[in-house]
C-alpha cells in the first residue's frame, strides 16, 4: 500500500473510487450498534486540469530516487517520520492500524448535544451515512429519535490512520457526519495576536446593523456560491471545443483511476438497501 | 508570538469599506509523514512522466487539459490560463445578508480570522452589529489570483471570514431518499428517547483530545529509541440481540452508572 502523502490530506473522491464506501463501521449510541457505511456528502467539482504531454498523452505523477534517478512504485517507498534532520522512523501501515485500540474504531455516541449550539468553526468535511443490510431499523429509530429532540451525537473514532471528532445530525431521516476540528487545532484571538475589543460608539454600530437590514434575505441561496472562475473556464472550453481548436484525442487505457462517480446514485442505491 | 496576515483587504458593505487583515484560524497538528525510498530510506521527488514510454516529460513540455468526454481533451494555453484569472482586487464583497442559522454545517470549508487593518473602530462595531442582528454576510473576494465565496460571521468580538463550499459540490439530503426498510416501534422510540435524553449535554470541545495522535507520537519515539513495542492484531467484530432488548439493557447500565456517581 502506498504511504499517503506526506503533505495532503487524503481526497474523499479520489478514494471513492468505483463508488466504494469511504469507510465502513459501527455507529452505536448505549448498547445499539448500527453498521454504517459512509460516503462523501461533497462532489469534487471536476475543474481540475489534467496535465498532458506534448502529444496530448495524459501524463502520470512518479516518485523517483534523486540519486539513482529511478523511478519508484508503490511498493518501493515507506512512510517516515522526520526525528531528526534526515533521520527517518519508518512507521508502516500495519503500525498505524495497530495503534487503533479497539474501542476506538466504532463511532460511539456518548454525548448528544444541541444540534445548532455547535459553532461552524469546528467544522471540516461532510458525510452521509447508510445503514448496511439488516440495521435500517435501528438506523431509523436514532435518525428519528435525533429528528425529534433536535440533537447531534458527539463522538471520536480513529479512521485510516487519523483520528476524527465527529459530530452526526440527522437530515431529514439521513444520518449525516461532519467531521470537526479538535480544540487545539483552533487559534484563539490571542494566538493569532488580535487587539482586544474597545468600546465603540452606539452610531457606529447603528449605521452597520441599517446596512445589514437593508440587505438582508430571509433565506440563504447556494446559487450566490457560484464560482465564476469555473463557469469561465467552462465558456472557454466549450468555445474551443465548438471551434475544433486545441482538441486532442488519445487512445483510452486503465482509466479506472479516475472514473466519474455518481456519487447521488450511489447513496441512492445505499439507502435503498440495494448493493 | 502573534501569527502573520495571509492577506489584506476591505470588508465593502454598500459603500462603506472595513481594511481588515486575513489570518488562518486552524493550525493542523496532523502527524506528518514524509514518502521516503525503501531502500535508501531518503526522501523521494516526484516528476511528470509518459505512462506509456516510462519517459520523464520536462515541466516546460507539459500542457493543461480538459477533459470532455473520456479520452478528449481541450488543452488550455498559458494565455488561457492568464485570461481566465479574476482581476486582482482587494474587496471582500458583501452581497447579501441572512440570518445566521440558515447555513448549514455541510457548507463550510475553512475558517478565518479578519482583524482590524488600521482603524479599529468600524471593525468591531460591524461585528457588534453582525452579532446584534444574528446575520451573516455572503461574501465574494479575489485572493491570490483566485475567487472565493463565503461567509462573513461575528464569533464573540471578533469578525471571521469561512471559504464556503461551491453549489456544485454539496449533495443535499433532499437529492437523497430516505432508507428502506422496517420503521421503529412507538416503544423503540420511546426508550430511544429517553437514552438520548440521558446522554444529553452541552457542546464542550476541550473534552475531545485527539488520543491517537498521541499514541503515533509516542510509538514514533520509542521506535526511534529502537524499543518499538510489539502491537497487537485487529481483532473481528461482534454482533447485537434485538432492538428493544438492547435499548433496555442501555438504560439500565446508564441508570446504574448514575446511581454510581451520585
Amino acid at each position: 500500500m502506498p504511504p499517503r502523502s506526506s503533505r495532503k490530506r487524503a481526497e474523499p473522491e479520489e478514494e471513492n473510487a468505483g463508488g466504494r464506501p469511504f469507510w465502513s463501521g459501527t455507529l452505536t449510541f448505549g448498547l445499539v450498534s448500527v453498521p454504517v457505511s459512509l460516503f462523501p456528502a461533497a462532489r469534487t467539482v471536476r475543474t481540475s486540469l489534467r496535465m498532458l504531454g506534448p502529444d496530448g498523452q495524459p501524463l502520470a505523477r512518479k516518485y523517483y530516487a534523486e540519486k539513482t534517478g529511478k523511478d519508484l512504485d508503490a511498493d518501493e517507498v515507506v512512510r517516515g517520520y522526520e526525528v531528526d534532520k534526515e533521520k527517518f522512523v519508518i512507521v508502516t501501515d500495519e503500525e498505524l492500524e495497530r495503534l487503533a485500540p479497539e474501542k476506538t474504531r466504532d463511532i460511539d455516541l456518548k454525548q448528544f448535544v444541541p444540534a445548532e449550539s455547535i459553532p461552524p468553526i469546528y467544522f471540516e468535511r461532510g458525510y452521509f451515512l447508510t445503514p448496511a443490510a439488516g440495521s435500517q431499523k435501528a438506523y431509523k429509530l436514532l435518525a428519528e429519535t435525533m429528528d425529534k429532540s433536535g440533537l447531534a451525537g458527539i463522538a471520536t473514532f480513529v479512521m485510516r490512520g487519523k483520528e476524527y471528532l465527529v459530530a452526526i445530525f440527522s437530515d431529514k431521516g439521513i444520518l449525516r457526519a461532519e467531521t470537526m476540528r479538535f480544540a487545539d487545532e483552533l487559534r484563539s484571538p490571542a494566538d493569532v495576536g488580535l487587539p482586544k475589543k474597545k468600546e465603540v460608539p452606539k452610531a457606529s454600530v447603528t449605521k452597520f446593523e441599517k446596512l445589514i437590514a437593508n440587505k438582508s434575505k430571509k433565506q440563504f441561496t447556494p446559487a450566490k456560491l457560484a464560482d465564476k472562475q469555473t463557469d469561465s473556464l467552462l465558456k472557454l472550453v466549450k468555445k474551443k471545443q465548438s471551434k475544433r481548436e486545441n482538441v486532442v484525442k488519445v487512445e483510452e487505457e486503465m482509466e479506472t483511476d479516475h472514473k466519474v462517480v455518481d456519487l447521488v446514485k450511489i447513496l441512492k442505491q445505499s439507502l435503498g438497501g440495494k448493493k | 508570538m502573534a501569527a502573520r496576515a495571509i492577506w489584506k483587504g476591505e470588508i465593502k458593505v454598500g459603500t462603506t469599506k472595513v481594511p481588515v487583515k486575513l489570518y488562518s484560524a486552524v493550525q493542523d497538528r496532523t502527524v506528518r509523514f514524509h514518502v521516503l525510498d525503501d531502500r535508501a530510506k531518503k526522501r523521494v521527488k516526484q516528476h511528470m512522466v509518459d505512462p506509456d514510454s516510462g519517459e520523464e516529460v520536462p515541466t516546460e513540455e507539459i500542457q493543461k487539459g480538459y477533459e470532455i468526454e473520456p479520452g478528449r481533451y481541450v488543452i488550455l494555453t498559458a494565455e488561457d490560463l492568464e485570461k481566465l484569472q479574476p482581476p486582482a482586487s482587494r474587496d471582500i464583497e458583501i452581497v447579501e445578508f441572512v440570518p445566521q442559522t440558515k447555513i448549514s454545517e455541510q457548507w463550510y470549508d475553512r475558517p478565518y480570522y479578519l482583524g482590524p487593518d488600521g482603524d479599529e473602530k468600524d471593525y468591531f462595531a460591524l461585528a457588534e452589529a453582525l452579532k446584534n442582528k444574528e446575520s451573516e454576510g455572503i461574501a465574494h473576494w479575489v485572493m491570490r489570483n483566485k475567487y472565493y465565496a463565503g461567509a462573513l460571521r461575528a464569533v464573540d468580538d471578533y469578525l471571521f471570514l469561512f471559504t464556503l463550499r461551491d453549489a456544485k459540490e454539496v449533495i443535499l439530503a433532499d437529492d437523497l431518499t430516505k432508507p428502506s426498510g422496517a420503521a421503529p416501534t412507538q416503544k423503540e422510540l420511546a426508550m430511544a428517547k429517553q437514552l438520548v435524553e440521558m446522554l444529553q449535554g452541552e457542546f464542550s470541545p476541550t473534552e475531545y483530545k485527539d488520543e491517537y495522535r498521541e499514541r503515533v507520537m509516542e510509538f514514533i519515539e520509542k521506535k526511534a529509541k529502537g524499543h518499538a513495542p510489539r502491537l497487537k492484531a485487529v481483532k473481528a467484530k461482534r454482533q447485537t440481540a434485538a432492538l428493544d432488548n438492547v435499548l433496555a439493557k442501555s438504560i439500565e447500565s446508564l441508570r446504574k452508572k448514575e446511581k454510581r456517581a451520585a
